[in-house]
């Protein structure tokens, strides 16, 4: 176990995220292999010849083959490949896409691969500007000329270097010949445009804030760590594992059993409002609708889980058990649920009011639990902790799921809801009016207002269903007398 | 449901201090005990025993990791393909762009639906976190925070508040209100404080409580009107960069996962690490939960999405294709669990047939990389997020 402070300061040799970076060399590699490769040719621009030109289709096609994709896939793999760098575009050198014509690309040199450990700095750059400065004043792109201002502030300390390194290296590029000086002149601008993107242009390089682990760095690991790592193991290997055919064969069962349900497999009824702009969808499965719609209430067969979720279910599964005088087990496990997950303040008065309610002997609400159980509950009560009513919401969500649950769906409750569920026809809008639909998308209920309105009712309900404090009652009745 | 969590003790007297508290339940040589995190740590850290040293208890790690893989194998006797055999193929999907949702000036980093299905609050990398009516198109509120790369942000599940987070190492919840012009950021409360950035949150069952990971390597579950740690979990070795609560009716575990490449499953209550998985190549950058809570996803830099069964405890699935080279930021499933949605650093959004664990769609249409992909709650929508400062929902 690690806690990372400090961000720590790895210079500039630390390049993240970089794991597909290898797979594109070698691709870019297989790329430029004279026999399999992309077809490349001579072509002229402007005055000169440039070598090896290849054109945007000839590339497209050549990764559409190799990788066995569409066209489209195959064009945004391209654009990825320029986005990085590892191809440049030699008409329209700022816009970094993969067009699928006759529009001209060269591959980069792997010295200027992203893939390589340096990291461009802003030196480098300053270097670069200067030099382009020097041989042409005024050349530089407006963006450039701000960079270049910026980074003459910047990097003032250092401006004689950088002007005699810029110096140089224009004297040494006069020495080449025509044809290569053009070429590298075209592989440096397409590395900065890549490394140092204008404003506004997005950077494939951009990767976020550097994530704090190294991964060229072996950690070393201390003696309490493989301590933990070994107590984590010891249990994990002791701990009860199901068969795969057994769980594997209930993730089908989930997938089918919900298969009508799922939007992007079925039909939803009467119409997805994404797709037609209009919310019926949403307006029939409120929270508080008389009638619910049938696929709703074949979900609520699905789990018990499916049924306490959806509250609208929850109030169909409460009258029922009103009629079963079996209403405190749920009212219990709401109440332990609350407990769960209130505020860490409210915890004592809620464990008190649970205990009195619950499970004191004699309670008005007494659940019928395990002695164990019990016991457990009632001593752990002493000194409240959310989790102290763990084993016996347990025990008695168990005893819900296994009995009471069948019961419900066997109930002439559920079998009247199913009879009385609505099954909405589809809508079938024509294109004016859709185009009426989408004028008229309605606003809804903020949540914020069915909250309220559930805290009421909730409210509400609570005040009716509160034990009748005989004693209260008795002495009201004395009092009359 | 994982039922090994539901069953096991995990509140009363501790066997070695006998404090009540939520317990660990572990092994000492093959003897069940339950104790709480401290003596835990305590027997962790204990000054090395006479015949033990630093090799011989990376031996015993060694041998029992191998003995972990030997258990796993013994109960797997199918595999997914076989089992996938037997079911029909999906059919052709075609989504569109139904919305897209112009507004953040800046990359967008995270989102999240509400549960009302149209409501959804998004984060971007200026700071600004905005909440969208996403049927209308309508902003309904913005909140300016004073740190940048805000990567986290989730909606409060009775849809009163947001919380967001990010370099600025804390998550704060901000209350939403009915008055469009009110400042919301004075009424920010900072809840959650780590040594490092917040790379995600979520709500648990209500809007008192807040889970959220970070890089400094831990998870830690908060008491939102106090702010304080109620757990905290321990056990990556790396930054924290993604968690999701399970979806079942006890909902005491979720799942994180990290630049260790690692994927864990804690327990809520006792903040142990139950279960484990390392099979990816890179950083795990999303974690998401089976719909059913039986099993999870994994989406990771090494560009596959990996599919993890927890009953079983393996592995069951590796989705991954010759021409997807990068990595994948983001994973969800649709409603049923049948087709898992990941979203890629290459700017496309790939669709999957969970269980036949093929390619069934591709998604163009986002102009930078996705940061993140969720399904709404009633499973009628996509919504991705990404670098190109928009939003899109696609049906």
């Amino acid at each position: 176990m690690t806690i990372r402070t400090a961000r720590p300061n790895r210079g500039q040799r630390f390049r993240p995220r970089t794991h597909c970076l290898k797979k594109l060399d070698a691709i870019v590699v297989e790329m430029q292999d004279p026999k399999n490769g992309v077809k490349g040719s001579e072509q002229k621009l402007n005055v000169t010849t440039i070598p090896h030109a290849i054109t945007g289709a000839n590339i497209t096609a050549w990764i559409c083959n190799k990788m066995k994709t569409s066209t489209e896939e195959a064009q945004v793999f391209g654009t990825m490949l320029v986005a990085y760098g590892y191809i440049y575009p030699l008409q329209n050198h700022r816009k970094l896409v993969m067009c699928n014509d006759s529009s001209l690309y060269r591959f980069q040199t792997p010295y200027f691969w992203p893939s390589q450990q340096w990291v461009p700095e802003d030196s480098d750059y300053a270097i670069y500007l200067a030099k382009r400065n020097i041989r042409k004043k005024g050349m530089l792109e407006p963006y450039e000329q701000v960079d270049y201002n910026h980074l003459h502030e910047w990097l003032n300390h250092k401006w004689d270097f950088i002007v005699m390194q810029a110096t140089e290296q224009y004297k040494a590029g006069r020495d080449r010949n025509k044809a290569d000086r053009v070429v590298f002149d075209c592989q440096e601008r397409a590395f900065w445009i890549v490394n140092r993107p204008p404003r506004r242009t997005h950077s494939a390089l951009d990767v976020g804030p550097e994530r704090l682990i190294n991964p060229n760095v072996e950690e070393k690991i201390t003696f309490d760590q493989y301590r933990r790592v070994n107590i984590f193991y010891q249990q994990a290997i002791m701990r009860s594992k199901v068969k795969s055919s057994v769980s594997l064969g209930a993730l089908v069962k989930y997938i089918t059993s919900y298969k009508n349900h799922d939007a992007f497999l079925a039909p939803c009824l009467p119409s997805n409002p994404w797709e037609t702009d209009h919310d019926a969808y949403w307006t029939l499965n409120m929270r508080r609708v008389d009638v619910p719609t049938k696929m709703r209430v074949e979900r609520w067969s699905f789990s018990l889980f499916e049924l306490l979720t959806d509250l609208r279910g929850r109030d169909d599964f409460k009258i029922f058990l009103k009629k079963e005088f079996s209403g405190e087990n749920l009212a219990f496990w709401e109440a332990a649920e609350e407990l769960k997950w209130g505020t860490a303040s409210s915890m004592s008065a809620k464990a008190e009011s649970i205990f009195k309610t619950f499970l004191a002997p004699g309670a008005p609400r007494w659940i019928n639990i395990d002695g164990r159980t019990m016991g457990l509950t009632v001593k752990g009560l002493e000194h409240p902790h959310r989790y102290v009513l763990e084993a016996a919401q347990t025990h008695v969500f168990m005893l819900m799921k296994k009995d009471t649950f069948f019961r419900y769906l066997k109930s002439p409750t559920y079998k009247e809801i199913q009879k009385k569920a609505l099954s909405p026809e589809a809508h079938n809008f024509s294109p004016a009016q859709l185009e009426e639909n989408a004028r008229n998308r309605s606003a809804g209920i903020h949540p914020i207002i069915l909250w309220q309105q559930e805290e009421e009712e909730k409210a509400k309900a609570a005040a009716a269903s509160a034990p009748v404090d005989v004693k209260a009652v008795m002495s009201k009745i004395d009092r009359k007398k | 449901m994982c039922d090994q969590t539901f069953m096991a003790a995990t509140f009363g007297p501790c066997d070695s201090c006998s404090k009540a508290s939520p317990l660990m339940n572990i092994y000492i040589k093959s003897e069940a005990i339950n104790y709480c995190s401290f003596c835990v740590e305590m027997m962790a850290c204990q000054g090395l025993q006479k015949g033990e040293t630093l090799a011989s208890l990376k031996k015993e790690s060694e041998n029992l990791k191998k003995k972990l893989e030997e258990e796993r194998g013994k109960l797997n006797d199918v595999e997914r393909n076989q089992v996938a055999e037997k079911v029909e193929a999906v059919a052709a999907l075609s989504l569109k762009t139904r919305r897209v949702l112009k507004g953040h000036g800046n990359k967008v980093l995270c989102m999240d639906w509400c549960k009302d299905k149209r409501r959804l609050v998004s984060s971007s990398q200026d700071g600004k976190v905005i909440v969208w009516d996403a049927f209308t198109l309508n902003k309904e509120h913005g909140i300016t925070l004073p740190c940048t790369w805000v990567m986290a942000c989730a909606y409060a599940p009775s849809g009163c508040a947001v919380a967001c987070g990010g370099l600025d190492n804390k998550c704060s919840v901000v209350p939403l209100s009915l008055d469009r012009t009110e400042n919301l950021a004075a009424k920010k409360k900072s809840v959650a404080m780590h040594t490092n950035y917040v790379s995600g949150c979520s709500f648990t069952n209500s809007d008192m409580q807040l889970l959220t990971s970070s890089g400094d390597g831990t998870c830690a579950l908060w008491d939102v009107e106090s702010g304080q740690l109620l757990q905290s979990f321990h056990g990556h070795t790396a930054d924290v960069l993604s968690l999701d609560l399970a979806p079942s009716e006890t909902g005491n575990t979720f799942v994180s996962g990290g630049c260790d490449m690692k994927a864990n499953v804690w327990d809520m209550r006792s903040g142990q690490n139950i279960q484990s998985f390392e099979s990816h190549e890179s950083d795990i950058n999303c974690v998401k939960y089976y719909p059913s809570g039986d099993a999870f996803a994994s989406a990771s830099d090494d560009a596959t999405c990996r599919f993890y069964d927890l009953r079983a405890d393996r592995e069951v699935a590796v989705y991954q294709k010759d021409s997807i080279i990068f990595g994948a930021s983001s994973v969800d499933f649709s409603l049923s669990g049948r087709l898992l949605f990941s979203g890629h650093n290459d700017y496309t959004i790939n669709i999957w047939d969970v269980l036949k664990g093929t390619r069934v769609s591709i998604l163009f249409g986002h102009e930078n990389r996705i940061s993140r992909v969720r399904v709404s709650p009633d499973g009628t929508a996509l919504c991705s997020a990404s670098w190109d400062n928009s939003l899109r929902i696609w049906a």
